[in-house]
């Protein structure tokens, strides 16, 4: 850890000013991955600008879209009133992170800037393209059993380790963003990136940005829904696999469905190809096996992983049933 | 505000949920300075250079020690002996090894200051595979302990049922919330003044006193209170040395707190471990060969062994037994005991041996235990000094529904879950040792009691002020006993379950003296025999009497075979899909002796079946032998157990008190509450699914692929 100098601010614009002049400032929200970084030493900003009090903390249903302040805590988030009622799904994701103390720390810009957890990253003397371009990547032959098995390059076989940002790809939500030069709206999905030859790049958020809230449209995905975790522990324990999903049925017939994965690539994976197979057909174990089939296309595992290419399928299938049964 | 407290409480109990407790980094002596240790990035070879000018020169930085400028010690000074020189070499042994201790007026600065040390080496080829290690292990001609057979060797192999199979474990840390380390205040004259995180302040003084050559009374340790050991705080470890090196040679105190990284490397581990176990049985489940071979791993610069075919020997009763036991070394850390120590990673596979067995029989598991359970000891040939196994068997089995146990695993099924039983036994010597306690008894009511034992959690002072007040009739809260301080009357380290036994016999020999001396006085002063010590010391003019007694090791060994012992009961729920294992039902049955404090001797077995989940389902460090570093050397990746992995867990005693073993009758629990728990787990795994997994942890992974 280096020393460093701090800042805060409760200006947006001021904010994002001061990260404009300097390449080597960065943002602080929660600090909760951030702190760990500086002092294990896999990265060292020489400008801590804490963005704790500008005014991005709310949270409010209008025109039937969702908006949530990028500054919000895990914990007010999952607590919330229209959160809980509308978009359950959410809520369990959110409470599926991390731990009780954490989540009331942690942001909800800061959860999505959270880097990997790969011990190979952490630890500067080993080798990792995403730490240091160019290093090797030790989890490729060494160990992987958290690793990803979608969308992996011979750089990079990491995985984005949050919850929340699995529910918030099946909810569809959008990002918006902001600079010196103004506000620009992205997809969720679209927010992080593969690793391919760049694993430096964790998402497509430019320097000098900000993200200033979260937007998730109203939809019927509140009655249906599951998110499960599998996990070493019951609790602050990263996923070996998760599984968001959320139905619409009516008579027994899937009108709208949603699914995403968790801890098995470098973004949270979207498992458009099930939910296409699954709409209009019945929602019977049948039919979510061969979505759960579907959706393992392409994947591929590298050793100590390889149990997730049957764990996988399993979780969607269980979630899935889970949240059919709801209601 | 005030706290109820009744005499079973812990007395120290407000003290440390209010913050009061004070542990050994909270002392602020005048002048503190803060060392950080440099520790090696490669895992075998030679340090070439370290360049210390950046660190030196930045602010608030004292020095840097390391084998460049080592201070002198003069123990360190004589040639040969096995523990590692801490700065009197060059050689690195492992990774993570400690190399060098920037020191500075603030901890900031000092952990800045170690990241501007350049250290360069000269790499060699090293190995820290284990598994791959044991491979030609006959050629290496290991060490280890010496072969141990009784009748027959390999026996189990020509049995009418045979089982052979083999049990491996990982790397476990102790890891307590508390980061090791130390302050060291080296005065003028070579008074040394330490406040130290350790099982036992004599053996830290002795430690400190061998190193630096002066006189142990020159030394004074303090631990009042530990923030957990399991075993880790029963050594000063070279980054101890290190610290009362820097102070030495500073002329100031000098703190250290290790990160929690550094808890992986330097301050002992639970050694790996690879059994293999034969059984052999009639068919009507008579044992007729046991078959323990057990390989562990230890360090290439010190050796560690630890006891884990032990059980082997005694726990059935079979004619013929025989077992190995030996260590690998690698180029990685020492090891050193773990709570339950060898005997825990014995009992998971001799344990899981024998459920295999029993399924191999067709037979209960529960009733091929009893019928192989020995009447007197089958190794020593002599009787248990005590052994209630059948009725902790029946208590348990009864509280955790047995009955409702199939004997055909995968036959119990909940929606999605599977449901299993699991069973298993564990023993540990219920040994005594010598100590010394001081008694205070004061005509205020009060009585002191003194001795230079530990409490690294089980509530040492607790039990001991309850022996007290049983002889002497005094209210506990007007008890005080003084434990952690090294100036008190000798008390060996608190390990291996023996405090209670060893110190408690102390107090009770304290107890009955003061209490005939009271007699004595009432009866010279013509008082009732009866009346109340503090009359009699009134009467007599005496503020206070007092008496030392120090207690000795137990001499019935030879005539009695001395054990504590634990049943384990177990109900699992196995998911199908994702094949999570979660521990539904604990009933864990203590044998004992006479339990001498029912709060802290629950919460003691509260703690092993804790401890025995993490063994079990979720421990393991993790170590890329490409580099020989940890991977997972943190608390979210190191995953030991949360609330949600414990279901409530019911302790039963059987609280029948053994007074061979000493005069309270009651036999050590510590290593009880955790040896034998992660059998007890892979067994309901076994029951629940029909899978057996033989390597810990069970993650769900394994049951899925198993």
């Amino acid at each position: 850890m280096i020393n460093f100098q701090y800042l805060r601010t409760s200006v947006v614009k001021t904010a994002l000013n001061l990260l404009a002049k300097d390449p080597k400032a960065t943002f602080i929200a929660g600090g909760t991955n951030l702190v760990d970084l500086m002092k294990r030493g896999v990265t060292a900003p020489e400008k801590l600008i804490d963005i704790n009090h500008l005014p991005l903390k709310q949270i409010e249903l209008k025109n039937n879209v969702l908006r949530i302040g990028a500054l919000t805590s895990n914990s007010a988030l999952a607590e919330n009133a229209i959160v809980k009622e509308k978009f359950p799904l959410l809520m369990l994701a959110l409470q599926s992170g991390a731990s009780a103390q954490l989540r009331n720390v942690a942001t909800v810009g800061g959860n999505m800037m959270q880097r990997t957890r790969c011990g190979y990253f952490y630890d500067t003397t080993m080798p990792c393209n995403k730490r240091q371009p160019g290093s090797g990547c030790g989890a490729i032959g060494g160990y992987n059993r958290m690793h990803a098995i979608f969308g992996t390059s011979e750089a990079c076989i990491a995985v984005h380790p949050s919850d929340m940002c699995v529910g918030l790809v099946a909810l569809e939500a959008q990002v918006v963003i902001a600079s010196t030069k103004g506000e620009r709206k992205i997809n969720f999905i679209d927010f992080h990136r593969l690793a391919g030859t760049t694993p430096e790049k964790d998402n497509n958020l430019q320097k000098g940005e900000l993200i200033v809230r979260l937007e998730i449209p109203l939809n019927n995905l509140n009655k249906n829904f599951h998110y499960l975790k599998v996990r070493d522990r019951s609790s602050y324990a990263f996923a070996l696999v998760s599984v968001a999903a959320a139905l619409e049925l009516k008579d027994g017939v899937i009108s709208n469905v949603r699914l995403a994965m968790g801890g098995v690539a470098h973004k949270p994976w979207r498992l458009t190809a099930s939910e296409n197979f699954l709409k209009g057909k019945q929602a019977t174990i049948a039919n979510f096996e061969a979505a759960a089939k579907l959706a393992m296309n392409g994947a591929k595992g590298f050793g100590e992983n390889d149990f997730k290419l049957k764990l996988a399928p399993n979780t969607i299938i269980e979630a899935l049933t889970v949240a059919k049964a709801k209601a | 505000m005030e706290f109820f407290v009744d005499e079973n409480d812990r007395v120290d109990g407000v003290d440390k949920v209010t913050g009061k407790a004070k542990y050994f980094a909270e002392y602020q002596l005048p002048g503190l300075t803060y060392g950080v240790l440099v520790t090696s990035t490669i895992t075998k070879g030679k340090i070439t250079t370290i360049d210390t000018k950046l660190a030196k020169s930045a602010p608030g930085v004292l020095d840097v020690l390391s084998h460049l400028n080592k201070p002198v010690a003069a123990g360190y000074e004589q040639a040969g002996g096995s523990p590692m020189k801490i700065f009197y070499t060059d050689q690195v042994f492992f990774n993570g090894q400690p190399i060098a201790l920037v020191v500075a007026d603030t901890f900031e600065r000092a952990t800045y200051a170690a990241t501007l040390v350049k250290v360069n080496y000269e790499k060699e080829a090293f190995n820290t595979d284990f598994e791959n290690s044991i491979k030609d292990a006959k050629a290496k001609k290991l060490q280890g302990q010496p072969p141990y057979i009784r009748g027959v060797a390999d026996a189990y192999k020509t049995a009418e049922v045979k089982i052979e199979q083999i049990y491996t474990m990982p790397v476990e840390t102790h890891n307590p919330m508390e980061l090791h380390g130390i302050i060291a205040d080296w005065c003028a004259n070579d008074q040394v003044t330490v406040y130290a995180k350790t099982q036992g302040v004599k053996a830290a003084q002795a430690a400190i006193a061998n190193v630096f050559k002066i006189p142990q009374e020159n030394i004074q340790v303090n631990s009042e209170f530990v923030g957990g050991g399991f075993g880790m705080a029963l050594k000063t470890w070279p980054i101890e040395i290190a610290t009362v090196m820097a102070s030495k040679h500073l002329k100031k105190p000098v703190k250290l707190v290790v990160t929690r990284d550094q808890m992986f490397t330097m301050v002992g581990n639970r050694p790996a471990a690879y059994q293999k176990v034969g059984l052999g049985a009639t068919k009507d489940g008579k044992i007729t060969g046991i078959t323990h071979t057990a390989f562990g791993q230890t360090a290439t610069y010190e050796n560690f062994t630890e006891g884990v075919v032990n059980m082997t020997k005694f726990m059935y009763d079979s004619e013929n037994v025989n077992t190995n036991y030996y260590v690998v070394p690698l180029d990685m850390s020492v090891p050193i005991w773990m709570r339950g120590p060898g005997e825990a990673t014995g009992a998971f596979a001799l344990e899981s041996a024998i459920d295999e067995m029993a399924h191999a029989l067709d037979m209960d598991p529960l009733d091929f235990r009893m019928k192989n359970d020995p009447e007197i000891d089958p190794a020593k040939k002599i009787p248990f000094s005590s052994k209630n196994i059948k009725e902790a068997y029946k208590l348990g089995s009864a509280k955790i529904g047995w009955s409702n146990r199939k004997n055909k695993p995968g036959s119990i099924v909940d929606g999605a879950w599977q449901i299993g039983y699991g069973v298993s036994i564990g023993v540990f010597n219920a040994s005594r040792g010598r100590a010394s306690v001081k008694g205070i008894l004061k005509a205020d009511g009060t009585l002191v009691l003194q001795s230079a034992t530990s409490d690294i959690g089980p509530g040492t002072g607790t039990g001991m002020g309850l022996i007290a007040s049983r002889l002497l009739n005094i209210p506990t809260n007007k008890i005080t006993f003084e434990l952690g301080d090294s100036s008190l009357p000798p008390a060996p380290s608190q390990g291996g379950s023996a405090t209670l036994s060893t110190v408690g016999t102390a107090v009770n020999d304290v107890c009955v003296s003061l209490k005939s001396t009271i007699a004595e006085l009432a009866a010279n002063s013509n008082m009732d025999a009866t009346s109340n010590f503090v009359d009699v010391l009134k009467k007599n003019n005496l503020p206070m009497i007092e008496v030392t007694k120090q207690s000795q090791s137990n001499q019935q060994g030879k005539d009695y075979s001395m054990y504590s012992f634990s049943i384990h009961f177990v109900q699992v729920k196995v998911h199908q899909l994702t094949g999570v294992v979660k521990v539904s039902k604990i009933v864990s049955v203590g044998d004992s002796g006479k339990i001498v404090s029912p709060k802290t001797a629950r919460s003691q077995m509260i703690g092993g079946a804790v401890g025995g989940i993490g063994m079990a389902l979720t421990e393991e460090a993790l170590l890329d032998n490409r580099y020989g570093r940890y991977v997972n050397n943190n608390f979210a990746d190191y995953h030991v157990p949360v609330h949600a992995d414990v279901p409530e867990i019911d302790v039963i005693f059987i609280d029948k008190p053994d007074f061979i073993v000493n005069p309270m009758g009651a036999k050590g629990m510590g290593e009880i509450a955790l040896i034998g728990f992660a059998g007890a787990v892979a067994n309901a795994v076994f029951n629940a699914t029909g899978k057996r997994i033989r390597s810990l942890p069970i993650t769900p992974d394994k049951v899925l692929e198993g």
